[in-house]
Parts: C-alpha cells; structure tokens; sequence
C-alpha cells in the first residue's frame, strides 16, 4: 500500500472515483466526432494532400526540384528529420525515465505522449526515405545479402548505425505503447455497445482480464522495456548527432554533439507535448487529468533542458576558439555574424532566453504562456538544426563556392507533408483510442485524491465518510 | 480454463485496499484463491494469492543474450570475414564502431521477446475470449474468485467467509 506525503497535491482533482475515470475517458471514444474534431480531421487532411502531391512531384522528378546547390548540399530535408527524431523523444522519455524515478505524474500524460513520439518518428522516416531521392531501394540499407548490391552495408558508418537506432526506437516505442493500451482497450471492450466495435476492440485487447497474475507480469515487463528504453532514448539521438559529429565539417566535427542533441531533444519533445496536451485537456475536458502541476512539472523540464542546450552553445563556442584552428573559429564566428546572423539569434531567443521565463511560477503555471513559450522552443529548435547543418556548410574552404540556400515550393511543401500526416495520425489516435492511460491514472488516484483534506482533493468530508477506504482507516 | 464446467465463487468488491486485506483474511482463513481481476495493478496482490514470483525476467536476459550474439556474429562476420573492408584506415574489425549496432540489436532482441513472451504465457491473443467472471473488472470493481472443487469448505462457509470480508456482491458462478 502506498503512503503518500499529505503536503502533495493530488494528482488528479475533482475527487474522481474508479468508474469516473472510465467514463470521462471512454466518453470520446464511443461517441460520434465532434464538430471540432472533424473540422480539425478535414485541414489535417488537406493538407497532408496537398503535401503528398509536392512529395510525388519530389520523387518524380529528382531532388533537383529542391533547393540544394553544390555547396549546400543537406538542407531542410535533414533539418526536418532532427527536428522530429527530437520531438519523438519525450513520449518515451515521460513512460520509460519517468517509470524509472518514479514520477507518477506521467500517468496522466505518457499516453499521448507516447502517441506523438510515434507519429513523430514515422515523419522523420519520411524525410529518411525523401532524400534517399528512390525509396524503392530504401532496403539497400539494412543487412542484406551481396546478391542485393554489391556489398554489404558499412557497419563502421553512423548512417548505418541510426537505421538500426531508429528503427529498434521505432518498434520498441509502438511495443511499450501497445502493451500500456492493452489493458484499457480491455475496458473499452467491455463497455462497447455495438458489435463492430466490441469485436475490433476485443481483437486488441488480446483476452485481458486483469488477473493479478497477468498484472504482475505487466507490472515486470513495463519495468523492463522502461529500463530498455531509457539508454535506448539516450542511444537514438546521440547515434543522430554522431551522423554530424563523425564528420570533418567545421561546425559538426563536435564532441559535445551527444549529450547537447540529447538534452536538446527532450527539451523540443516536452514542446509538443505541452502544446498537444493543452489543446487536448481543452477539447476532451480533461483538466482534472491534466492539471497545473502536471503543466508545471513539464515546465520545468523544459527550463532544465534548455539551460543544458544554452549551455552546450556556449561551450561548443568557446571550444572553437580554445581548440586554435582557425577553420573551427570562423564556422562559429560566421554562425553568429555572417549572413545567416538571424538564424542563429532566433535559435538562440527562442531556446536560451524563452523557456528562462519559467523561473517565474505564475508564467510556468499559466495556460496561455505555456502554449506560447512550447511554440516558440519548437521554432527555436528547429532553427538549432537550421544553423548547425547550413551554416556549417554555406561557406566552407574555397570562398569561390561559397553560396546561400533557399528553399522552394518543393523543400517547404515536404515539410507541410510531415504536418498533414502528423496531424491527421494524431487526430485519428485521439478519437479511437482512449488518450490517458486509465489504468494508471487509477492506481494514483487513490493515493493523492481520496484521503485528502477536501479543500485541496475536491472530495467533501460526507463523501469520505461514506467511501469504504475511510471505514477501512477508521478501523 | 482447462477443464470446463467449475464452479467457482465470486465475491465483487469496490475498493483495492478492502480487496488485498480480504485476500489475506480468507487466505488465513486457509481457502484457496482462485485468481483476483482488478482494473489496475495492486502491488503485492500477486503474492497475498499465492502465484509464484514471475520469471519472465530470466527471459528477458536470454532474449537479449540472444540479440547481442547476433549482433556480434552479424557485424564481424560481414565486415571482417564476408568482405573484409578497411574504411578510414581502420582495421577491418574495428569492434568499437559495431557498438552502436549491438546495443540497438540486444535492446531490439529483448523488447519483442519478452513481450511475445509476457502474451504467450498469460494465454492472450487475438483470438481470445477473456475469461470475465464480472465484466466490471476492468472498469472500477474488483472481482475475487474461489474455485470450489479445490476447497474442502462448504460453499456457504467461503460465501460467508467473503461476504465477512467486505465484499458487496457474493455469487456462484459456472465456467
């Protein structure tokens, strides 16, 4: 039995019981669409339509239609891959570190989060496959035979390694988030109405009866993927930046990449999280699921990751000095005062400065802020990847070749691709499955709402004094 | 279920804590519990029934002894034997670069394993008709059952024994 510190806030406000839980979050799942949900469905679409055409067009015609030049030879396609592999790592992170420390405030959130984690590494496979420039040979690049091609992939390369970083992260995410789904598509099924959907949700609830056999072994097995997972987040964005770090370019030859992209990843990840759950929360009626404390503790890590990625610009500056090649030197003088000066201060803003506004709890604490401040670090984080990847290379040994990038239709239509399918994958998870793990969200409730002060857990004294845990107590 | 047509007791009851310390009043009492379905996981309910401590564990580090042996034959056998290649001056089997891909295959290895595992041994699949005792078990009740045929007390002892407990509802049930 769990003791909890009566000084805690609960987790969950409103004084829900068991059957509460259940019904508030089984409610959007068996009703029809909403009206919002299904404006909401129809831009997605479209605009993942109109993404798709500019993709086709891609692929048809060659990665010409981009904005590439000799110099600039990696642009938006690679930016826009870090920058969702990134996002990708909070959900992750929020189910499998959290676990590790105990956090039970991921209850509320892992969920969703988990979701998003999913669909934002499908949109960074989709940039993978885009500037393969022919995904039909997409599979030379796993372990296959020599008859394939000539010869087998080069295990010395970091290419290589992120196939299968990202790939193990991929699956091994989908795993920890079908098997916490189980046991509340459980309760859908023994819910539904008609049979279309007792029969759909019954084939994915597996035959879970929530024997305590079966929750033992579930309890010991979160444990496990969760204690997998967590180098595992670590492994994938390090292996991410080593695709940089490995090489020779001025600017990406970085030993402090790992741990910087890391933190930096956490930090974009919680971003969308923050933005997500708070639309969610809204729209669904969430908010005694997802409370100020949960929207604070994220907060928080964010402030945290943030001040590690302000730090790792400093260093990553002072290094290139300290390090004495004139090469390093520039790469970093050029990001700050060369042509592309607004990109690498709009990084700086948006990652260093504007999450230190969450020192202040009434900010960090404050819907309209959160949501602001989660927008601007994603600008921000994109713009990291931006600086890092095209100033690097815009000006490098021969002055003669030095060059700019711009974008076209094609480049910005690709990245509106990722958007369309982000948002339409999403929307469809958060109308057919249920969006907070209900399952958890039980086993904490009882801790931090019932046994409180009415005041704080919401529930009144009457109430309290009939529910059989105080009878059990006053024994 | 093996063996069709048991008769089983089925106490319902509305509160966790009330459930696990009826486990162990009629656990003392010396009957024999069946198995106990709840919509959350209740620490230590596993071992208030009796179950064995679960050893999916051990399959866990097979599964992922299995991957990173895979990974090392993999990665020496077609950089160093297969087709031997120096890359950057380095030895063919330039082992600290085949890390990465180990670790990824040890982790990969495990998760699948241990999850194919954790459904095969608890008898879930598609296909699968749970065995609902109360179809509330996985909504806010929490469902205790007693096989009678294993028990030498009368069923309208255990009934009592359960409704003493704190159960709300006592019923009989045939599987």
């Amino acid at each position: 039995m769990h003791v909890t510190s009566p000084v805690r806030t609960p987790l969950v406000t409103g004084g829900k019981t068991y059957a509460d839980v259940t019904e508030d979050i089984c409610k959007q799942v068996e009703g029809k669409p909403t009206k919002e949900w299904k404006i909401a469905f129809a831009i997605s679409v479209v605009v993942l339509l109109y993404g798709t055409c500019c993709l086709f067009w891609t692929w048809w015609e060659g990665l010409g239609v981009w904005g590439l030049n000799k110099t600039v030879g990696w642009a938006w396609d690679i930016t826009n891959f870090v920058w969702w592999v990134g996002i990708g790592h909070a959900g992750t992170l929020i189910s499998a570190i959290l676990l590790l420390f105990r956090q039970k405030w991921r209850t509320s959130i892992n969920r969703a989060a988990e979701a998003m984690t999913i669909f934002a590494v499908i949109c960074a496979a989709s940039f993978i496959l885009m500037h393969m420039g022919r995904p039909w040979m997409a599979h030379w690049a796993l372990p296959l035979p020599n008859t394939f091609g000539s010869l087998w992939v080069n295990f010395n390369s970091p290419l290589v390694w992120d196939v299968f970083a990202i790939s193990t992260y991929f699956s091994v995410s989908c795993l920890f988030w079908y098997v916490g789904l189980v046991p509340d598509l459980a309760t859908i099924r023994d819910r539904a109405q008609n049979k279309v959907s007792k029969f759909i949700y019954g084939t994915l609830a597996m035959g879970w009866n929530g024997s305590a056999k079966t929750w033992a072994r579930y309890e010991y097995i979160s444990l496990i993927l969760a204690g997998l997972s967590t180098p595992l987040v670590l492994s994938v964005h390090t292996i991410v930046s080593m695709d940089f770090a490995t090489s020779v370019i001025p600017g990406w030859h970085t030993t402090i990449f790992p741990p910087y992209f890391v933190a930096g990843a956490i930090f974009s990840g919680f971003a969308m999280v923050q933005n997500l759950m708070l639309i969610a929360r809204v729209v669904y009626k969430l908010e005694d699921y997802i409370t100020f404390e949960h929207i604070e503790m994220m907060n928080k890590i964010i402030t945290l990751t943030g001040s590690i990625v302000g730090v790792a610009y400093l260093t990553e500056f002072f290094i290139a000095w300290y390090s004495g090649v004139e090469y390093e030197s520039y790469a970093f003088i050029n990001r700050a005062t060369g042509p592309y000066w607004w990109a690498y201060w709009a990084m700086m803003t948006c990652n260093v400065i504007s999450p230190q506004l969450f020192w202040s709890r009434s900010l960090r604490r404050s819907v309209k802020w959160t949501f602001f401040i989660s927008v601007v670090v994603n600008i921000g984080m994109w713009f990291e990847r931006f600086v890092i990847i095209v100033t690097s290379l815009h000006r490098d040994y021969i002055p003669s070749s030095w060059a700019m990038f711009s974008p076209t239709m094609f480049d910005i239509g690709d990245y509106i691709f990722s958007f369309g399918l982000f948002g339409t994958l999403f929307l469809l998870f958060s109308k057919y499955l249920p969006v907070i793990n209900m399952a958890e969200v039980k086993g904490v409730i009882r801790t931090t709402s019932e046994k409180l002060p009415a005041k704080i857990s919401g529930v009144s004294k009457a109430d309290r004094l009939a529910s059989p845990a105080y009878k059990k107590d006053a024994e | 279920m093996t063996d069709a047509n048991k008769k089983f007791l089925v106490g319902v009851y509305d509160d966790d804590d009330v459930a696990l310390a009826a486990v162990n009043k009629i656990k003392s009492a010396g009957v024999k519990i069946y198995e106990v379905y709840s919509p959350f996981a209740i620490h230590g309910m596993d071992i208030a029934i009796g179950h064995p401590r679960t050893r999916i564990g051990i399959a866990a580090f097979c599964f992922g002894l299995t991957g990173f042996l895979c990974a090392i034959t993999l990665t020496t056998w077609t950089m160093g034997i297969d087709w031997p290649m120096v890359i950057g001056g380095k030895d063919p089997l330039s082992f600290p670069n085949f890390v990465p891909v180990m670790f990824e295959l040890t982790v990969l290895f495990t998760a699948f394993g241990m999850t194919i595992t954790f459904f095969l041994s608890n008898g879930l699949g598609p296909t699968v008709k749970p065995l609902l005792f109360d179809p509330r078990c996985t909504d806010n009740k929490f469902v205790m059952a007693i096989d009678l045929s294993k028990n030498k007390m009368s069923e309208a002892e255990i009934a009592n024994l359960v409704k003493a407990s704190g159960a709300e509802e006592v019923s009989v049930k045939q599987v």
